[in-house]
C-alpha cells in the first residue's frame, strides 16, 4: 500500500511541479530577456513582478473562447490538447532523483522520442483544422520541420545509447557516474540541442509562427484557453527537452555535496537560462536555410558521432 | 493483462472500421493514427516493447505525418467528401467485405484450435534480442529492404534534382509565353 501511495505521490507531485514551473517560466523568462535587453521586464504585479503569470492566466481564462465557423470543430478542438498531453507524458519516463519518478522505463527513452514524434500532430492539425492560409502555412512548415529534425534527433542520442547499453534512462544516468557523456558525446550534444530546439518551436526556429509573416502561423485562430494550452505546451516542452538534455550529457542527478534533487533542478535551469538567451541572441533563418542545415548540416554530423562512437565501443569490448 | 490487451485490440478494429467509412480524409488518417497506437499498446501488452516504441515513432510519428502532410497540401474541401460519399455505395464494398470475412472465420478458426497459445504473460524480448535476430538470421531481409529504401531515395532525389540551366530555360519558356500572349 505504501509503495503504491508512494507512487501516486510522485505522480500528482511532479505534474503539479511540471505545471507550475512552466507557468512560471513564462515570467522567468520575460524577465531574463529584460536583462540581457538592458530593460525591466514585467515588475509591476506582485514583488518582482512574480504575480504576473495569475493576471495572465485570469487574462486567458476569461477571455471569449471562439471557434471559428469555418473551422473543422473536432479536429480544431482535439489540436491544443495533444501538446500538452505528449509533453506531460514524456515527464512520466525523466529520472528526476534516484526515488523521484513517474515510471522507471525499460524503453525510456523511445517512449520520450515516441511522444515528442506525436506532439508534432498538434501543430499540423491545429494549423490545417484552421482553415485559414497562414495557419495553413504554418501548419505545413511545422511538418517539415519538426519531421527533418527528428530524423537526427534520434541519431544523435543513439551514441548515448551506445555508451551506457541501454535504452533505460536511470541506466543512462547511473553509467556516467565517472564522466558525464557531454565530453565523449560532444557532437552528439550539439546535435540534439539543436534539434530539440526545433521539436520545442523556440525562436531561431519558430518559423511555424513565425509572427511577421504569418500573423501568428499555427494558432492564428486560437483564442482563450485552447491558444494557452499551445503556449503551456511549448513551455512544457522546453522544460522538457532541458530536462533530457540533462538526463542525457549533463549527469542528470549526478554532482557532489548538495543533494540530488537540488543538483537536477539546478542543471535544468541552467539550461533553459541557455535556451532563453539564444531566443535573445539569435535572428530567425530562412526557411530553405532551415532545411538545408537540418539535411546537410545536422545530419551527417550525427552519423560520423555515430561511426566514431561505433569504432570506440567496438575497440573497447 | 489479459484485459488491456482486449481492450486496445477492441479500439484497433474499431478505429480501423472508422478509417474505411470516415468521407473526410483527415479524419481517416486520425483515425489511421489512433489504430497504429492502439496496435503499439497491443505489441507492448505481448511484450515487445521494442517494437511498440518503433511503431510509434515510425508508424504513427512519421510516415503518418508525411500522409497528413501530402493531404493537407491536397487541401480537399466538401467537394471531395460528398464525392467519398458516393463511392461508399454497398456495391462497393460488399466484395472486399466478403473477402474480409471469410479471412476473419479462417483467424477465428485457427485461433479457437490452437487454444494452449496464452495471449500475455510472454517474458518480454528487449531491443538487444530484436537487433541480434535483425542482423543474425534475418540479415539478408534487411539489406534487401535498405536496397529498397536506397532505390526509394535515389528516386526521390532524381525527381527533386533540377540543375541551373534547367531552371533557367523553364523561367524563360515561361516568360517567352508570356510575352507572347502580350504581343
Amino acid at each position: 500500500m505504501s509503495e503504491s501511495a508512494r507512487i501516486w505521490a510522485n505522480l500528482i507531485l511532479i505534474l503539479a511541479a511540471v505545471f507550475a514551473f512552466s507557468a512560471l517560466l513564462s515570467w522567468i523568462e520575460r524577465r531574463l530577456l529584460g536583462v540581457w535587453q538592458d530593460r525591466y521586464g514585467p515588475n509591476r504585479v506582485g514583488p518582482f513582478g512574480i504575480l504576473q503569470i495569475v493576471a495572465d492566466s485570469i487574462k486567458l481564462l476569461t477571455k471569449e473562447d471562439w471557434v471559428p465557423p469555418f473551422a473543422d470543430k473536432a479536429v480544431f478542438v482535439l489540436a491544443p490538447t495533444i501538446v500538452a498531453v505528449t509533453a506531460l507524458l514524456a515527464f512520466a519516463v525523466v529520472p528526476i532523483a534516484p526515488d523521484i519518478g513517474v515510471v522507471d522505463l525499460n524503453i525510456g527513452l523511445l517512449f520520450f522520442l515516441a511522444m515528442s514524434s506525436l506532439g508534432v500532430y498538434s501543430v499540423v492539425l491545429g494549423g490545417w483544422a484552421s482553415n485559414n492560409k497562414y495557419s495553413l502555412l504554418g501548419g505545413f512548415r511545422a511538418a517539415a520541420q519538426m519531421l527533418s529534425y527528428e530524423v537526427f534527433m534520434g541519431l544523435a542520442l543513439m551514441g548515448v545509447v551506445m555508451l551506457a547499453g541501454s535504452f533505460n534512462l536511470r541506466d543512462i544516468v547511473a553509467a556516467q557516474e565517472n564522466l558525464w557523456f557531454c565530453v565523449p558525446q560532444i557532437l552528439g550534444l550539439a546535435t540534439f540541442t539543436v534539434a530539440g530546439i526545433a521539436e520545442a518551436r523556440r525562436l531561431p526556429f519558430d518559423l511555424p509562427e513565425s509572427e511577421n509573416e504569418l500573423v501568428a502561423g499555427f494558432h492564428t485562430e486560437y483564442s482563450s484557453m485552447k491558444f494557452g494550452l499551445f503556449f503551456i505546451g511549448e513551455y512544457v516542452g522546453i522544460t522538457l527537452i532541458s530536462a533530457m538534455i540533462v538526463t542525457l550529457f549533463f549527469g542528470g542527478w549526478l554532482g557532489p555535496l548538495l543533494p540530488p534533487l537540488v543538483w537536477f533542478l539546478l542543471k535544468t535551469f541552467i539550461v533553459i537560462a541557455c535556451f532563453v538567451l539564444l531566443r535573445a541572441a539569435l535572428p530567425r533563418p530562412r526557411y530553405d536555410q532551415l532545411m538545408a542545415y537540418g539535411w546537410k548540416v545536422m545530419l551527417p554530423l550525427t552519423l560520423v558521432n555515430l561511426l566514431i562512437t561505433g569504432a570506440v565501443v567496438l575497440s573497447a569490448a | 493483462m489479459e484485459a488491456t490487451f482486449y481492450l486496445s485490440a477492441a479500439v484497433a478494429v474499431a478505429a480501423t472500421l472508422m478509417v474505411v467509412t470516415r468521407a473526410s480524409a483527415v479524419h481517416a488518417l486520425l483515425y489511421l493514427i489512433v489504430s497504429l497506437l492502439a496496435v503499439a499498446v497491443v505489441f507492448f501488452v505481448l511484450g515487445a516493447p521494442f517494437v511498440a516504441a518503433l511503431e510509434v515513432i515510425i508508424y504513427a510519428g512519421a510516415i503518418m505525418v508525411l500522409f497528413v502532410f501530402v493531404i493537407m497540401m491536397l487541401n480537399l474541401g466538401n467537394a471531395a467528401a460528398v464525392k467519398e460519399r458516393e463511392w461508399l455505395r454497398p456495391g462497393m464494398w460488399m466484395g472486399p467485405a466478403i473477402l474480409s470475412a471469410l479471412l476473419l472465420a479462417e483467424l477465428i478458426y485457427i485461433l479457437v484450435g490452437n487454444e494452449g497459445a496464452a495471449i500475455a504473460g510472454r517474458a518480454a524480448v528487449d531491443s538487444r534480442e530484436v537487433g541480434i535476430t535483425l542482423f543474425g538470421p534475418y540479415l539478408l531481409g534487411v539489406e534487401l529492404a535498405s536496397l529498397l529504401l536506397l532505390a526509394g531515395l535515389v528516386g526521390a532525389c532524381h525527381l527533386g534534382w533540377h540543375t541551373e540551366s534547367a531552371w533557367s530555360s523553364h523561367s524563360e519558356s515561361l516568360s517567352d509565353s508570356h510575352g507572347h500572349e502580350h504581343g
